[in-house]
């Protein structure tokens, strides 16, 4: 069966009141930007409160749909058969075909459920479901209608053209990007940060991105794994200006004036100070951090406040009370674990004590950050030679 | 200012590989297998290839054979042998220091119901002859000893070794894997009782994705490549033309002025070597002088990983390799420096300096004050 259409199903833009006609313009934007590079020409448009997708040739359906899972704010995509409205006669033949060839198992319980918007319509919507329900069973002894679960779902619209469709591909869900305003993700190579940019932006919020790069400690390599993972996230967040900020001089002033053991938390305040002024810089409303309670010395709760003691704007932390096989799961299904897990070691790693701290006390931490005469000039040099990437289109 | 000395990662192309390449490609392109003229033209480019590579051994053109490397050499050589012996014997021997792409295709090997012999090597990283004619039986079917080691540079008794195995098994196949030493060292394998010699373009200036396999005539190899049955059927596939008339070029010119650019070499390696003793805390690892060969010096410095000194030489334009470039996939202890018995003070901390026809006593002075500037800065900041 070739589908020269979908109907887009949206979740939460439904019940955004006078806002609504904003969120969808949005979706139309970014579905039309995300078929940009799909094989074939298609035409995106809004008709009496729904989605459409028409493709206005061949195209490849595969790469589509995996487009269209790519977008946020898309809960599901329907492959639709549309035609004109050529008579009774003509949609139950046309639909019996569709079952054939959708269901060639045939081993199925189905439910016709017909709408009729077009009103002028001879039959009424009832008339429709046992009528077409009749015609497939004529067709097809071996399905059974079941009007409590069924199998398959067998949507017939009636509106200018008919529709009929029955499977429902899950989209990426969320909010379209745009219609949440713009955050700042700290990135790192791991496994978490990349889940938590995607987690955040699925809400509809742009990304920009900050990694700390330590030369000759950390290599280029380890560099262009976070390029390679910004790049994976935004085929979902779009377009990333990835903000590099070298932080040898700072961390090694740190390093050598500040006990071991507070090493990891001094370094994530000045982390949380840079990531905030570049947020400032670039228009961004909050940063967005990969932390999980407990999973690391500096993610202990009062690890946590002692970092987020330096921060002003808000910190979103999606992964906070997740179970690190849960971020897992989700860095395979985006698609980042692999690049993750490439064994380079990144700043965090390098200077880390035996035995860091897990409980800081936040004045032992303030008092050791007066010893840190050089740290304000080596920060505004840091913000002063940072190098920008942009990622993804 | 650039200053390479990763040249047992890759060297850069010589000239005259670049210029018959480009001829091959837009003038000559032609499929040797064609029976018009544009198949004769590119056969012709193979031809005079196989006889620069036969000149360069001593051997004759029929014997050598193209392939995509050092590493499909070597499996062939070994794989090859292997499905050919049949019920000759299932046993090989090699040493603990070989490259991947031997020690791994003996594993595989292993794992196929074969029994190999792993023998060890002394502190400079060298296998004793004698110990490789004791481990040779009426069973064995391939000796493979590599010719310079890739890591630390030591040079292998090869022509020890081929006439003692000959001497105890007359019918056991004798591989050298000569990717490190050829150009290095004359090879002469009728000399060494050598049947199977592996070389790789890219190491002498030639272009990446091809070499030769040097094959005596008379050894029987079973393909591990099938197809249109070219080159005697033992390698099938259109030949890679342009890159076979660029190791063409490559072998001819690695061997000009052999004397003097070996003397050049072993004045730079001496050179680097007894500088990089006179700094704290730094030992040199395997052979010294004319004992190694000519190009690699590998060095371990105490308190400083070797990734770290790596980027940090890199911010100065000066490009080495950690171990062995090839082993940087396998995050993990190198194969040779663990043979050798280095103490783990100094396994994380070992580069590996590799020179090149190229390579000047300026530069290696340069390298020499690059690192006395480093290495104590970079001392203060180590994992406590």
């Amino acid at each position: 069966m070739t589908y020269q259409a979908f109907l887009i199903k949206y979740a939460e833009i439904g019940i955004k009141g006078k806002n609504r006609y904003m969120f969808e313009d949005t979706l139309v934007s970014r579905i039309a930007h995300a078929l940009r590079p799909v094989e074939g020409q298609f035409e995106v448009y809004k008709s009496q409160g729904r989605i459409y997708v028409k493709a206005l040739g061949p195209y490849d359906f595969d790469e589509a749909v995996d487009a269209l899972q790519h977008v946020f704010g898309i809960a599901g995509i329907c492959p639709l058969l549309q035609f004109p409205d050529q008579g009774f006669e003509d949609l139950c033949q046309r639909t019996v075909a569709y079952m054939g060839e959708t269901y060639p198992d045939r081993r199925r319980t189905f439910k016709v459920m017909a709408r009729r918007a077009n009103k002028r319509y001879p039959l009424d919507s009832n008339e429709i479901n046992s009528r077409v329900g009749e015609a497939v069973l004529e067709a097809f002894p071996e399905m059974r209608v079941d009007v409590h679960h069924p199998d398959v779902l067998l949507n017939i619209e009636v509106r200018e053209q008919i529709n009929v469709y029955s499977q429902v591909i899950p989209g990426a869900g969320g909010m379209p990007l745009g219609t949440n305003g713009r955050g700042m993700l700290l990135l790192s190579g791991g496994i978490d940060s990349p889940v938590a940019g995607y987690m955040v932006s699925r809400r509809g919020v742009w990304i920009d991105a900050v990694y700390f790069h330590a030369p000759p400690y950390t290599s280029e390599r380890a560099k262009q794994k976070v390029v390679d993972l910004a790049r994976i996230i935004s085929r979902y967040t779009g377009p990333i200006r990835l903000h590099v900020v070298n932080f040898t001089d700072l961390q090694l002033h740190i390093y050598e004036t500040c006990p071991h053991e507070e090493l990891t938390i001094l370094m994530r305040r000045y982390m949380m100070r840079i990531a905030q002024r570049l947020a400032e810089q670039n228009g961004c409303q909050a940063l967005i951090t990969g932390e999980s309670i407990g999973q690391v010395a500096s993610q202990t709760m009062q690890s946590l406040a002692a970092t987020n003691d330096v921060c002003t704007l808000p910190v979103f932390r999606p992964l906070i009370a997740f179970d690190k096989q849960e971020i897992v799961d989700v860095a395979k299904r985006i698609g980042t674990f692999e690049t993750s897990i490439q064994p380079f070691e990144d700043c965090c790693t390098i200077f880390v004590a035996k035995h860091p701290v897990t409980k800081p006390n936040l004045n032992v931490i303030r008092r050791s950050e007066t010893h840190l005469t050089q740290a304000d000039p080596l920060m505004e040099k840091a913000l002063e030679t940072v190098e920008v990437i942009s990622v993804g289109e | 200012m650039e200053i390479y000395l990763d040249n047992s990662a890759t060297t850069r192309t010589f000239p005259v590989v670049r210029e018959i390449m480009m001829q091959a490609m837009a003038e000559d392109f032609g499929n040797p297998s064609s029976l018009h003229r544009k198949g004769v033209e590119a056969e012709r480019y193979v031809r005079q290839a196989q006889e620069q590579a036969a000149r360069s051994l001593k051997v004759d053109p029929k014997e050598i054979l193209f392939t995509s490397g050092g590493t499909e050499s070597n499996n062939l050589a070994i794989l090859g042998t292997a499905l050919a012996a049949g019920r000759q014997g299932k046993h090989l021997v090699t040493t603990a220091v070989e490259h991947p792409s031997v020690s791994e295709t003996m594993r595989y090997l292993e794992e196929q119901g074969f029994s190999v012999t792993w023998l060890p090597v002394d502190s400079q990283g060298r296998v004793a002859p004698e110990a490789v004619e004791e481990a040779v039986t009426p069973e064995t079917i391939l000796v493979s000893v590599m010719a310079v080691n890739n890591e630390i540079g030591t040079r292998e008794p090869v022509e020890e070794i081929g006439p003692r195995i000959k001497a105890k098994n007359p019918r056991c196949l004798f591989h050298v894997d000569a990717v490190q030493g050829f150009g290095k060292y004359r090879l002469r394998p009728r000399a060494a009782r050598i049947d199977l010699l592996s070389v790789s373009a890219h190491k002498i200036h030639g272009p990446k994705g091809i070499g030769f396999l040097y094959v005596r005539d008379g050894v029987r190899l079973h393909p591990i490549v099938f197809g249109g049955g070219q080159q005697h059927g033992l390698r099938s596939g259109t030949e890679n033309v342009p890159g076979i008339a660029g190791l063409g070029a490559a072998v001819e010119e690695v061997y000009r002025d052999y004397e003097a650019r070996t003397d050049h070499l072993y004045v730079c390696k001496a050179r680097l070597a007894e500088g990089l003793r006179k700094l704290p805390d730094v030992r040199v690892n395997g052979p010294e002088g004319r004992e190694g060969a000519p190009h690699i010096v590998s060095a371990s410095f105490a308190g400083i990983r070797s990734e770290v000194l790596l980027h940090a030489l890199e911010e100065k334009g000066i490009y080495v390799s950690a171990g062995s470039a090839c082993s940087s996939h396998h995050p993990g202890v190198s194969s040779t420096l663990a043979a050798i018995g280095l103490d783990k003070k100094w396994l994380e901390g070992t580069l590996r300096f590799s020179m090149s026809l190229d390579t000047t006593e300026e530069e290696v002075d340069a390298v020499l004050a690059a690192l006395a500037e480093l290495l104590p800065f970079l001392r203060r900041f180590t994992r406590r």
